[in-house]
């Protein structure tokens, strides 16, 4: 009877009430939790939300101007340009700033970032610089506009403004193609200028190609893979994961050797008369394709054949055994139960795809070349790194877009709640 | 345990830097390559004999940011080092660089004009030229203008993926004057001229990118035509490829010797400098690769066919014109954006 009593006290509160017990294990089992992946949280933490924030502020981050002339900025600040050329207080200023920043990496800073607003202004800099500290008692704006006489015009201390600004748009409008006029609105970016809209349509589109060639090679193989015997489709597992391990790098140096006009491809078809010259497969978009879509259908084949393993093969027979004619059988019950494999397996080959940089880069001509191409030119070339932050930001932009999209529609917590309900 | 581990470390790296300086090495970084090969047999070794000082030779590819983070972190372990003149002019403006003294080096009269400036000394003469793979066009090209002509010599051509050496090249191919060509690049109208001619061979071009494709792509009759650095052409002509070059339309630049700011090893890096400045060490470098000397005295006891070769050769020459530093230092990296978006299209 004892044990009784004790769980009707137990129920009834007792000493301590069963509810707070519970919710206090129930804490202890998430402080446990939380305990465990708190090392997986430091190492995302670091390596991935701390990168992306700073890649995020180096888009918009813009100290060269502001940190090194904070004076000629500040009084730059009430200048009107109506009124023309600014008064001997902001020349003193600059002047007495590029002295004192001169021969070190704070000048050169300056001048690249004013040249970014206009070519030429580099110079500028670099002359006036070297004119500075000016004698004792002569006035200043009439010294620099003798130096150079662009002191003199309204442009160049427009552009010290706009530079000045310890924040720009300026990256993130050049990423998407526009840019600011002279009265600070938003504009299109000139005709030669304007690529990178250009360049994500194209990122968009290869990535999507190149899934579509995936799932049309993938979704038969790994149906085979399942239809076969356990040993046989285990070999064509081994043939599937063999190339996934070799390295990307040595895949598409192979597929140079094959597609060249030299190479084995072109021979071949000429050996069989079937050109009479060698075929240009490299250098244009035939072997990004060929190349990306080896290295990437693996990611397509296999969830579509965790998928598919876990379909039982009774749905099929049974509409079959019903009367329902092969193909349509396969399409209206065993292609919907597919779904979540091609889903996610579209999804990581397109997210892939997007961010790929070295197979077009050696494969491709420069039609070809994708947004981690541009990426990767202002970070090594020109050393533009707003710019290679704000393409970046573009392209992570249009990836979480893409992800949501999925999540929301194509998803299996979608798929989930459809059977819910 | 943790701070005494932590000593010995740094214990052995001072050991490490003692035995540098004990040794008096000095270190000599250039761009690799044939040239680097040229490099060892002209100075490195001959060096080493005469003074004692042995040459640890590196390589890179004129990446600025290394050299920026040394200066800048006060730790410079590279002494002399190989630079090209756009990095040359704006590390000098930005303190990367020592300002020479002339008097450790030697008569500034004795040298080319341009080789002489405030943070290097130039120490070859290489040129970008026009070469052609003679067993697959019936008659010699002998222009840009040539070059341009799809008609009259079929096949794609290979032009360098950049502004720089390509736009050039553009111009004289649309009929301006070698002495004009930076003055045209310097306005809009010019630039969107020099665009406009690349865009009518745009169909036949195929880009190359580093400096040993342009054989390649030749040899194995891929282009027919190509702009290319004449020391890679000299080396596959070398292999018995019959390759040709066209000197007129020629752009020839300087590549200098510069000593990296707060060295500690400056006064080894200055008789460095001095030996490879020398006429008889120069020749012997040009007698390896066709890369002109600086020093004029070189040219002066040199082998014949050697000197005939050089970009320096005054029948080379004709035709041919210097880049403008000044130029690629302020419109480079508005121009290669613009290259790239269109080549992009």
């Amino acid at each position: 009877m004892t044990t009784a009593s004790e769980t009707l006290d137990a129920f009834s509160g007792g000493t301590v009430p069963l509810k707070k017990r519970l919710r206090q294990a129930e804490r202890r089992k998430k402080l446990l939790f939380g305990a465990l992946i708190l090392p997986l949280a430091v190492f995302v933490l670091l390596t991935f939300v701390v990168p992306i924030a700073s890649l995020l502020k180096h888009s918009v981050a813009n100290p060269e101007v502001h940190d090194n002339l904070p004076d000629t900025v500040a009084l730059l600040k009430g200048w009107k340009p109506a009124n023309g050329v600014p008064d001997e207080a902001t020349f003193a200023a600059l002047a007495r700033e590029l002295d004192a920043a001169k021969g070190g990496p704070g000048i050169a800073a300056v001048a690249r970032r004013l040249n970014r607003e206009q070519a030429g202004y580099r110079s500028l800099i670099m002359k006036t610089a070297r004119a500075v500290p000016l004698e004792a008692g002569v006035s200043t704006r009439n010294t620099l506009i003798g130096v150079d006489e662009r002191w003199g015009q309204t442009e160049v201390w427009q552009a010290l403004r706009r530079a000045g600004e310890p924040i720009t748009p300026f990256y993130l409008l050049a990423a998407v193609d526009l840019t600011t006029d002279e009265h600070g609105d938003i504009a299109k970016a000139p005709a030669e200028e304007a690529v990178y809209m250009d360049v994500l349509v194209r990122t968009f589109g290869m990535a999507l190609i190149v899934t579509v060639l995936c799932l049309a090679l993938g979704f038969p193989l790994a149906y085979l893979m399942v239809s076969l015997p356990t040993r046989h489709a285990n070999l064509v597992m081994i043939c599937v994961l063999l190339p996934f391990w070799t390295s990307v790098l040595v895949r598409v140096a192979a597929w140079i050797v094959l597609l060249q006009n030299e190479g084995l491809i072109n021979q071949l078809l000429m050996a069989l008369g079937i050109t009479d010259g060698p075929i240009q497969l490299l250098f244009n978009n035939v072997g990004v394709y060929i190349a990306m879509t080896h290295i990437l259908l693996p990611f397509m084949v296999l969830p579509l054949f965790s998928v598919m393993k876990g379909i039982s093969p009774v749905y099929l027979r049974a509409a079959v055994s019903l009367g329902c004619p092969p193909f349509k059988s396969f399409w209206k019950i065993y292609f919907p139960q597919t779904l979540p494999g091609i889903g996610a397996g579209a999804l990581l080959v397109f997210i892939m795809s997007m961010g790929y940089y070295i197979t077009p880069a050696l494969l491709g001509g420069p039609k070809e070349q994708m947004i981690s191409y541009f990426i990767a030119f202002y970070t090594n070339q020109t050393i533009n790194w707003g710019m290679a932050a704000a393409l970046s930001a573009v392209l992570l932009a249009a990836t979480m877009v893409l992800y949501v999209f999925y999540a929301r529609y194509l998803g299996p917590t979608k798929g989930a709640k459809a059977k819910a309900r | 345990m943790k701070t005494r581990l932590l000593a010995s470390i740094i214990a052995g790296f001072a050991g490490f830097a003692t035995v540098g300086l004990a040794h008096a090495d000095v270190t000599v970084i250039s761009f690799g390559g044939a040239s680097q090969k040229a490099q060892d047999k002209a100075y490195y070794q001959p060096f080493a004999t005469t003074s004692g000082t042995k040459v640890v030779a590196g390589e890179y590819n004129g990446e600025q940011a290394k050299i920026k983070a040394m200066v800048e972190a006060k730790n410079v372990n590279w002494d002399v080092v190989e630079v090209e003149s756009p990095e040359l002019a704006r590390g000098c403006e930005e303190g990367l660089y020592e300002k020479l003294d002339y008097a450790k080096i030697g008569n500034k009269g004795d040298f080319v004009p341009e080789a002489v400036t405030e943070c290097g000394i130039g120490t070859f003469v290489w040129s970008t030229v026009l070469a052609y793979n003679a067993d697959k066009v019936k008659t010699a090209p002998t222009s840009w203008a040539d070059f341009w002509d799809v008609k009259k010599f079929p096949g794609k051509r290979s032009l360098r993926k950049g502004a720089k050496y390509t736009l050039e090249f553009a111009l004289l191919a649309d009929g301006v004057k070698p002495a004009d060509v930076y003055k045209v690049l310097s306005t809009k109208e010019g630039v969107n001229r020099a665009f406009a001619k690349l865009d009518q061979l745009k169909p036949n071009i195929q880009w190359w990118e580093a400096g040993a494709q342009p054989p390649q792509l030749l040899a194995a009759g891929d282009v027919v035509m190509s702009s290319a650095y004449n020391g890679r052409i000299a080396a596959a002509q070398k292999e018995g490829k019959n390759l040709k070059v066209v000197w007129n339309g020629s752009i020839y630049d300087f590549d200098f010797w510069a000593i990296p700011k707060g060295t500690p090893q400056k006064e080894a890096a200055y008789k460095f400098i001095q030996f490879a400045s020398k006429p008889e060490n120069q020749r012997v470098y040009s007698g390896e690769i066709p890369y002109g000397p600086t020093n004029k005295k070189a040219v002066g006891g040199m082998d014949a066919a050697v000197a005939a070769g050089l970009p320096t050769a005054p029948a080379n020459l004709t035709g041919a014109f210097a880049t403008s530093t000044q130029f690629w230092v302020e419109y480079g990296e508005d121009l290669e954006q613009r290259f790239n978006a269109w080549a992009a299209r």
